[in-house]
Parts: structure tokens; sequence; C-alpha cells
């Protein structure tokens, strides 16, 4: 009966679709999602964040560093950076510090990009050297290891696409029914209107960085409770990946258009590029190139919608 | 068509049976040095309520200079503004916008992703939840005004969920017209705003600012288009070389006398020793 069939459909399938491979995926374009969705708003604000990726790396050093247990195995924590006082700390505590490393990276690109008029891309630029640079000191290149069971619980399993769902969500609401939401658009869409509207658009543009840089934190708790540990090489170049769902999600690098929903969209279609390069067994060499051709598509994409738009078409 | 038309009358113009008011705004001696530049010197203006004065000059002649000092986006060098019966400093555009002065610059302050509702209420947006940054906005309100600022103004746009940069440039100045309509501006400053539109739409921004007069609304007009400043105007303020030099009733002009006192041909008495 099976020789009608060419081949085994059903072993084919579950070569192609290798649920653990698979899985990896979803889980990664999910914590790089929640990076993006703070990526959108700064991009949509005519800014950009090169230093979200960075962020994740330095945060993750520090938060696991409060998110340690006390006895592996029997046997002291050989891992850790604090004395007993860190030790088996209640999980809240972990995740206030990663948002308050957000709260401070994203404060600090935010005054730098507002009040000293220097270009966003410089800025963040800044930013991701040195969070690196601060990752990499925290314990001397070592990695962070062994939390608490209940930190451990944060990514445990399908988690992160679970965070990655109502953060998308949140954040679209924010987006199209407050005024922070308005005012975002307005002034990545004409900077000088907003201010002559009375909008204190350095105050907006210093909350918007912050809450970008809050939301990386956000997957830095969220990524080193799911590998169970922390290293200063985290979140290496997640800044452009997160970037390129932006744009490919239809958010304009010129400010002043985008969506989540179009981010959200843009983090699919871009973990469905990467999966499939897997399953095709590309080199990952080439999946790099491809990933840098898909960026570049995305924008001269946007750069020709803008202009039919600018006709009046 | 050219813009100087001589032969224009101010006495055949159309003129509005609607009395003036008390004085809105008020200069006296307006004075605006640019190092050795005298770009204004000793401007004495007054403007009563529901009076429409249009500004006409040469390039240079010291026009926009006189309204940047109104609107508080340069500090006057001398001189003294009353606005409202109250002397005032404005320390920027957005504080004379707080007290009721509203501009319609030459570059439109739009935002273009942004549509007609949420251009006319940027930066006072109408509130359904108070929470900070976060407060939620109240669409249906706001949608609501505009239709009204709309039909107030005598606006006529298809679809106010456009956004801007779907509008033509007649559509977009009457955008930001009917923004300084909206809230009930106590003087609206209009700084050649048809300089770069088509026939029809100034014919459209034309009968937006006929109806700000129907209203009562004061209006100070910058333009170099002397049909209109007829057409639209009560009376015609006329700078050259930094100083008023005539002040003149429409209904006792003529474009002939106008473009006269523009390039200099004439200076009208009281105004005289200032130029000698």
């Amino acid at each position: 009966m099976g020789d009608r069939f060419l081949f085994n459909t059903r072993d084919n399938v579950d070569a192609i679709f290798n649920w653990p491979r698979l899985n990896i995926i979803i889980l990664q374009v999910s914590i790089i999602g929640i990076i993006a969705i703070g990526v959108t708003q700064v991009i949509i604000l005519g800014g950009i964040d090169l230093s979200s990726g960075s962020i994740v790396g330095a945060t993750a050093m520090i938060v696991m560093s409060f998110a340690q247990t006390a006895i592996v195995n029997g046997n002291p924590n050989p891992k850790a950076i604090f004395g007993d006082w860190a030790m088996d700390l209640p999980v809240l505590l972990p995740i206030l510090v990663g948002l308050a490393c957000g709260l401070i990276a994203g404060t600090i690109n935010g005054l730098f990009v507002a009040y000293t008029r220097i270009p966003p891309f410089i800025a963040t630029l800044g930013m991701m050297v040195s969070a690196r640079g601060l990752a990499k000191w925290w314990s001397n290149g070592q990695p962070v290891s062994f939390p608490t069971e209940s930190y451990a619980a944060l990514g445990k399993g399908m988690m992160p696409v679970v965070y990655f769902i109502a953060l998308a969500i949140l954040f679209h609401l924010i987006l199209r029914y407050t005024v922070y939401g308005k005012h975002t658009f307005a002034i990545g869409s004409n900077e000088d209107a907003a201010r002559m509207s009375g909008i204190n658009v350095d105050r907006h543009k210093v909350l918007v960085y912050a809450i970008a840089a809050m939301l990386a934190s956000i997957a830095a708790v969220v990524l080193s409770s799911k590998n169970l540990t922390a290293q200063a090489g985290m979140g290496v170049m997640y800044e452009l990946d997160a970037i390129a769902m932006s744009v490919i999600g239809g958010v304009s690098l010129a400010g002043g258009r985008g969506s989540i929903l179009g981010t959200v969209l843009g983090a699919l279609i871009f973990g469905v590029i990467i999966s499939g390069f897997t399953f095709l067994k590309l080199d990952a060499y080439y999946q790099e190139m491809v990933k840098g051709a898909i960026i570049v598509g995305a924008v001269v994409l946007d750069q020709w919608r803008q202009r039919r738009n600018a006709a009046g078409m | 068509m050219s813009d100087v038309q001589t032969n224009l009358s101010g006495s055949e113009a159309p003129h509005s049976a609607r009395p003036l008011g008390d004085v809105i705004l008020e200069t006296r001696d307006l004075t605006k040095h640019y190092g050795g530049v005298h770009a204004l010197e000793g401007a004495n203006f007054i403007l009563r309520k529901g009076e429409h004065v249009a500004i006409m000059g040469d390039n240079g002649a010291g026009k926009s200079t006189f309204v940047r000092q109104i609107t508080g986006v340069e500090q006057r060098t001398r001189g003294e503004i009353i606005f409202n019966g109250q002397p005032v400093q404005f320390a920027g555009p957005l504080d004379a916008r707080e007290a009721g002065v509203e501009t319609v610059f030459q570059t439109l302050a739009l935002a273009d992703h942004l549509d007609v509702a949420d251009n006319l209420f940027l930066g006072r947006e109408k509130i359904r939840f108070k929470l900070g940054p976060f407060s939620i906005l109240d669409y249906k309100a706001m949608r609501e005004a505009t239709l009204a600022a709309l039909q107030k103004t005598g606006v006529k746009i298809p679809n106010i969920h456009n956004t801007i940069e779907r509008m033509s440039g007649g559509q977009r100045q009457c955008v930001a017209i009917a923004r300084t309509a909206t809230f009930h501006s106590k003087l609206t400053i209009m700084d050649e705003p048809t300089a770069a539109l088509g026939v029809q739409e100034t014919a459209q921004v034309e009968n937006i600012v006929r109806t700000l007069k129907e209203q009562g609304e004061p209006l100070i007009l910058i333009s170099h288009n002397m049909r209109q400043v007829m057409d639209l105007c009560d009376r015609i303020v006329v700078f050259r070389r930094g100083r008023i030099c005539a002040n003149l009733k429409k209904e006792e002009t003529d474009g002939q006398d106008v473009v006269a006192y523009i390039t200099g041909a004439k200076t009208q008495p009281e105004f005289e020793q200032e130029f000698a």
C-alpha cells in the first residue's frame, strides 16, 4: 500500500518541520520582537536605537547577579557575583533591577538625543559600545549562572511568546489611543510643527528612548531566564534584527509612519525567512548576507512608497 | 495675472457692514535692529476687533520682521506691544499662541502623516481619561469638533480621515487656517497664505478669510496680491525701508495709490518726518 506514494509524506514533514528547531526560532523571534516593539517607537519618532542589543547584554549580566541561587547541587554557587545578601532574592527584585537598567540607559540615550541635538545614530552607537563594555567588565567576561527556580520559571517554555504578544497588544493600544502615541507620530512626522503646537518634544524623546531601552531590558530578563545564564555576548546584533523587523513591517525610517501590528508581522516574516534558511540547511553566513539585503530592500521599498505618497497617488 | 493691478479701486471693492470693536493690538515705537541693520523702526500700529488689515511693502520692507516681533519669534530691540489691553512680552511663538495670537506661517506647521483632526488638536488633544503622557484620547469629541470647525470656516475637505500628505496645497492651507479658527484665537496673522496656491485654491482660502470677517475675528494679512488685499481687508498699512509710510483706509485709496506708497513715490504727510 505504501508504495503507491512516491515518498513517505509523514516522514518528510517531520524532517522539514523539525519541532525543536522551529521552537528555538519562534522563541528567538519573540525575544527580539520585544526589542522591536521599542525600536519601532523610536523609529516612528524619527530616531534610531542601535544600543538595544548591548543593553540586553549588560542588563542580563546585572539582573542575573541578583537572581542567583545560593546552593547548587549541595555546594555554594560557583558563579556567585555578590555575597550571601544577593542570593535567593524574591523574583520581583531582579525584574525591578532589570527595568531600572533599561530606564537609566534609555534616559541617557534620550537626554543626549534631545538636549545635545547630536544625531540619534551617534548617541545610541555610543551607548551600544559602552553597554557592551559594561557587560564584559561586570564579571571579567565570565558568564553569570544558576538562577533561582522562580527566576528560571519566567522564561520557561513558550513564555517568551506570551510576553511578546502581550507587550505588542499593550503598545499597539498605547500608540493608537493615547497622547503618548499621537505625539510620537507627530514628532516623527514634523518636529517643528510639533514644537510649534506646544508639545514638549525634548521630554517626549527622553520618554520614548527610555521605554525602548526598558523593553530591551525586559527581553534581557526573558532571555537570561530562558537560557539559565547570562553572558557578556548576549544580544549581539539584536538591534539590527529588531530594526529589520520594524522596517519589514512598514515602519518608515524617515519617521512618522508605522505600527506595532506591522512590526509583529515583520517579526513573523523575519522568523519565516530565517527558519526557511535553516530548514534548507543554508549556511549561516548566507543567512546574514541575505538578512542585510532584506533590510536594504525594505528601506528601498519604503522610499519608493514615500515618493508615491508625496506625488499624491 | 500680475499681482500688482493698479486699476483697482478701494471704494468699489466689497465692504463689510460689521462695525469694529475695541483695540485688540497696538504697537508703540516697535523697533528691531539686527546688528547695524535697522529692519524695523518705530512702528506705531493699531488693530481693532473685527478689523482686517493688510500689510504691504516691497521685499525687505520690514513686513515679516514686524510680524515676527508680534508673534514672539524674535525679541524686539525697543518699543511696546499691547495685546488685548495688556502690555505683553512673548517669550516665543508658543507663548503668543497661548495668549491667543495664531499665526499661519508660510511654511505650514502641519504633521503630514496625521489626519485633519489630529492636526487641529495637535498639542491640545481632547482627553477621555487623564493619565499623564498615557492619557486616553477622545477621538469622538475631536472628530465632532473638527467637523464643527470646518463648517464654521467653510472649509470643504472630502474626508477628514485623510492624512495631510494626501491633500492639495489649498486643502493644507485650509486645515492650517481652520486650526487657528478652532481655538477662538483673539488675533489671526497670515503670512502670504496664498503665495503657493493655484487660482481655485486661492479662492477657497479667501472664502475662509471672508468667513472670519463675518465672525468678527481680527486679522493681519501679509500679501503682495493687490486684488486680494482690496477684496479682503478694511485697511492697508504700507511698509518701506523698515518704516510705516502709509495707513490707508480702503475706501480712500486705489491700486495705483498703494503702489506709489510701496515704491516710495509718495509718503503720507504724517509719516514724512521719519523718512527725512
